[in-house]
């Protein structure tokens, strides 16, 4: 009992030294759908915490939480983050939208940036996204050329606009080499659950597709395609060391600069609500290093790489048929940001009904 | 020499209060291993986790929200168990009675505020019902196993509700992102407090209320007991089984599926995909924690809710990983249930070779 008793004060104790650390640093908080170590979507949110890091050394104290389910529980991880004192949290997946927005109304001195959402309820809520479908159109050319078969395997997570958006570019890239391509997707329901896409990857393969490209955040397909002898790429993380001879090049998620920005103006008092959808140009989706394919292949991919960079070339460029045919919008037109964020129907020539 | 588990003539009454508390003392100690393991202050990890989570009004209320469906379920899981009748399908009452509640914001929206608050917890509860009754019809009438069906409906409704905010129920305006429409005010829980305590923690606080009464004072629970303990004999005094069958998945579906509609209509405030962290599979080991008994019920429930927080709150303070906090979490679990082995079973060394 005696023990027991030492055991108590000493909690108490330790509780007085925790309350003394910890003052003038800039909080900065993250909300991670997954792993740290999922070696795809999250795992690259935190590369950009640790570049926060390395950027604001003892000026910042950065804090995360992983794993965290889409819900309730988000919005009382949001909640922790706030009270505990963080004076800027990102919150990185679609699902804490609202969450995000109630827990930026009761703490109005608290900055909210939430990744890839559109509702921005209070002036202290930010939205992020990156134009990946950008890296899938270049992905799109190098399948096209590199495919035998002429048919590549999509595996999908959830129907929502952004995942659509990303099978439309990577189709529109390889028409524009191979107007007859075939592209077969599979839908898995999750974000990250390696088995899952490992069945998905091998019933594609089954099917004829000898390029896996994916939209889940795992390395799974990738390691399938290297077992059976198919080609892939990497999803939001170069994830070569995975598969050294499989990977093509892989679409890179590089949310650093733009954390990094963030919280310097959150220290500068310059901080304000916005909605940034950044790509190639921003440096916010990069290419990963392309291997494994041919030196013309890679060149008019580089191509590709830098006309989009610079401007000079929008992936949903018309003429653009829907799947019943229809022209969606005519030769040399772009379609606007409006239509890609609502985006809900394929493009010609897509082996599959969009589930609605 | 070696260790011996002995049967006990009769559970030890010293063991039945002394188990919870040599249950903490080694989780403290183990605990205190693997955060000095991973360069913490072990004394300061602990006191984050277990102390932290009830030392603010915010995280209080933050527990009972954690808490409320884990107990609403668990109260009724503990009364199957008890009959010996294994539903480990609450994962899709909970869903069932989600559904079912959620449809009258969905397809009835115009419906009067004063009307649609209760039947959506009416319906939700019925929603539970009806799905647990399925293995309770499949068990009386073909001598099914109830735990692969029960079970089995989980997925089922799960994927029920996957089609219905991705197809039929897809809020018209929501971008085709998979959600239904959020409920309007009158549609949601009224909330106690500053934060986000719903009705639900009191209809947890009730149920178990009256199970423990059900089950201690009524002629009922005395059926339901003695027919888990001794169906033969529960037989020869004139229960009947198969009413006690659906009683128990009736009793416990209903709960569940109040359960669902709750955290739908509370704190989630619209259907989604995914509605539950898995409450439903949790309120099994809350229902075991609880010793099969409502109060027991509702301390356990307290427990892991605050295991939960306290998972969070040591990552958040301390940087430790998510996975270093579920293998605590574990620990924790191992020990509760294992020290209540104690309970029947003494432990002798025994000399000589075997």
């Amino acid at each position: 009992m005696r023990t027991l008793f030492a055991a108590l004060t000493g909690l108490a104790l330790s509780l007085a030294v925790g309350v003394a650390s910890g003052a003038d640093k800039l909080k900065v908080g993250y909300i991670y759908i997954g792993p740290i170590g999922d070696h795809g979507w999250t795992y690259q949110h935190n590369e950009g915490r640790l570049a926060v890091e390395a950027a604001f050394g003892d000026k910042v104290e950065v804090v995360y939480v992983e794993n965290v389910p889409e819900g309730p529980d988000a919005e009382r991880a949001i909640t922790r983050l706030a009270r505990d004192g963080a004076g800027i949290i990102f919150t990185t997946s679609f699902g804490y939208m609202d969450p995000t927005n109630r827990v930026a109304k009761n703490f109005p001195d608290v900055k909210f940036e939430h990744n890839t959402g559109y509702k921005r309820q209070s002036d202290n809520v930010s939205t992020y996204n990156a134009r990946f479908y950008e890296g899938r159109y270049v992905i799109g050319q190098i399948a096209a050329r590199m495919s035998k078969s002429g048919v590549a395997g999509y595996i999908a997570s959830f129907p929502i606009p952004e995942v659509v958006r990303g099978i439309n570019s990577f189709m529109l890239g390889a028409q524009s080499v191979n107007p007859d391509f075939k592209l077969k997707v599979v839908w898995v329901s999750t974000w990250f659950d390696p088995g899952k896409e490992a069945d998905a990857a091998k019933v594609l393969i089954g099917q004829g597709a000898d390029i896996i490209t994916q939209h889940t955040d795992s390395t799974a397909p990738l390691q399938i395609a290297a077992e059976q002898g198919a080609h892939a790429f990497g999803q939001a993380s170069d994830m070569i060391k995975f598969a050294p001879d499989t990977q093509l090049t892989a679409i890179v998620n590089n949310w650093a600069p733009y954390y990094v920005a963030r919280v310097q103006a959150v220290m500068d008092g310059t901080w304000q609500s916005h909605d940034v959808w950044d790509g190639m140009s921003a440096g916010m989706v990069t290419m990963a290093p392309y291997t494994n394919l041919p030196d013309d292949v890679a060149a008019v991919a580089k191509e590709t790489e830098a006309k989009i960079t610079s401007g000079d070339f929008h992936p949903f460029t018309g003429p653009i048929h829907n799947q019943a045919g229809e022209m969606v919008i005519g030769e040399g037109e772009v379609l606007d940001d409006g239509v890609l964020l609502g985006m809900n129907w394929y493009v010609k020539g897509i082996d599959d009904k969009l589930p609605q | 020499m070696r260790l011996q588990l002995q049967v006990r003539s009769q559970p030890s009454r010293a063991m039945t209060a002394l188990s919870p508390v040599i249950a903490i003392a080694l989780t403290v100690c183990v605990g205190g291993v693997i955060f000095a393991a991973r360069g913490l202050d072990p004394l300061h990890a602990l006191y984050v986790y277990f102390v932290e989570p009830v030392t603010t009004m915010w995280s209080i209320e933050e527990l009972i929200v954690k808490a409320a469906p884990l107990v609403l379920i668990g109260a009724g899981l503990a009364v199957c168990f008890r009959a010996n009748l294994w539903n480990i399908g609450a994962e899709g009452q909970f869903t069932a009675g989600a559904i079912a509640g959620g449809a009258i914001p969905v397809m009835a929206p115009d419906l009067g505020p004063w009307v649609s608050l209760p039947l959506m917890l009416a319906l939700g509860m019925l929603g539970g019902m009806a799905w647990a009754a399925v293995p309770a019809l499949l068990r009386n009438r073909f001598g099914t196993n109830e735990i692969l069906t029960s079970l089995m409906l989980v997925y089922v409704a799960q994927y029920l509700l996957d089609w219905l905010v991705r197809g039929p129920w897809r809020d018209p305006h929501g971008f085709n992102f998979p959600k239904t429409v959020a409920f309007q005010d009158w549609h949601l829980l009224p909330t106690l407090g500053f934060g986000r305590v719903h009705l639900g923690a009191v209809f947890a606080v009730i149920a178990v209320v009256v199970l423990f009464v059900l089950m201690s004072r009524t002629l009922k629970g005395f059926e339901i007991r003695v027919s888990g303990d001794a169906p033969r004999a529960a037989g020869f005094g004139g229960f009947s089984r198969p009413r006690t069958v659906w009683f128990c998945f009736g009793l416990a579906g209903a709960l569940a599926g109040l359960a669902g509609i709750c955290e739908a209509a509370g704190p989630i405030g619209q259907l989604q995909p995914h509605i539950s962290p898995g409450y439903g599979f949790t309120a099994i080991i809350v229902a075991f924690l609880g010793r099969l008994n409502p109060i027991g019920v509702l301390l356990a429930g307290i427990v892991l809710a605050i295991s939960y927080l306290g998972g969070e709150a040591v990552q958040v303070e301390l940087g430790l990983s998510d996975k270093t906090a579920k293998v605590f979490q574990g620990v924790l679990l191992f020990f509760i249930l294992a020290c209540d082995t104690l309970i029947r079973y003494r432990v002798r060394w025994v000399a000589g070779r075997r």
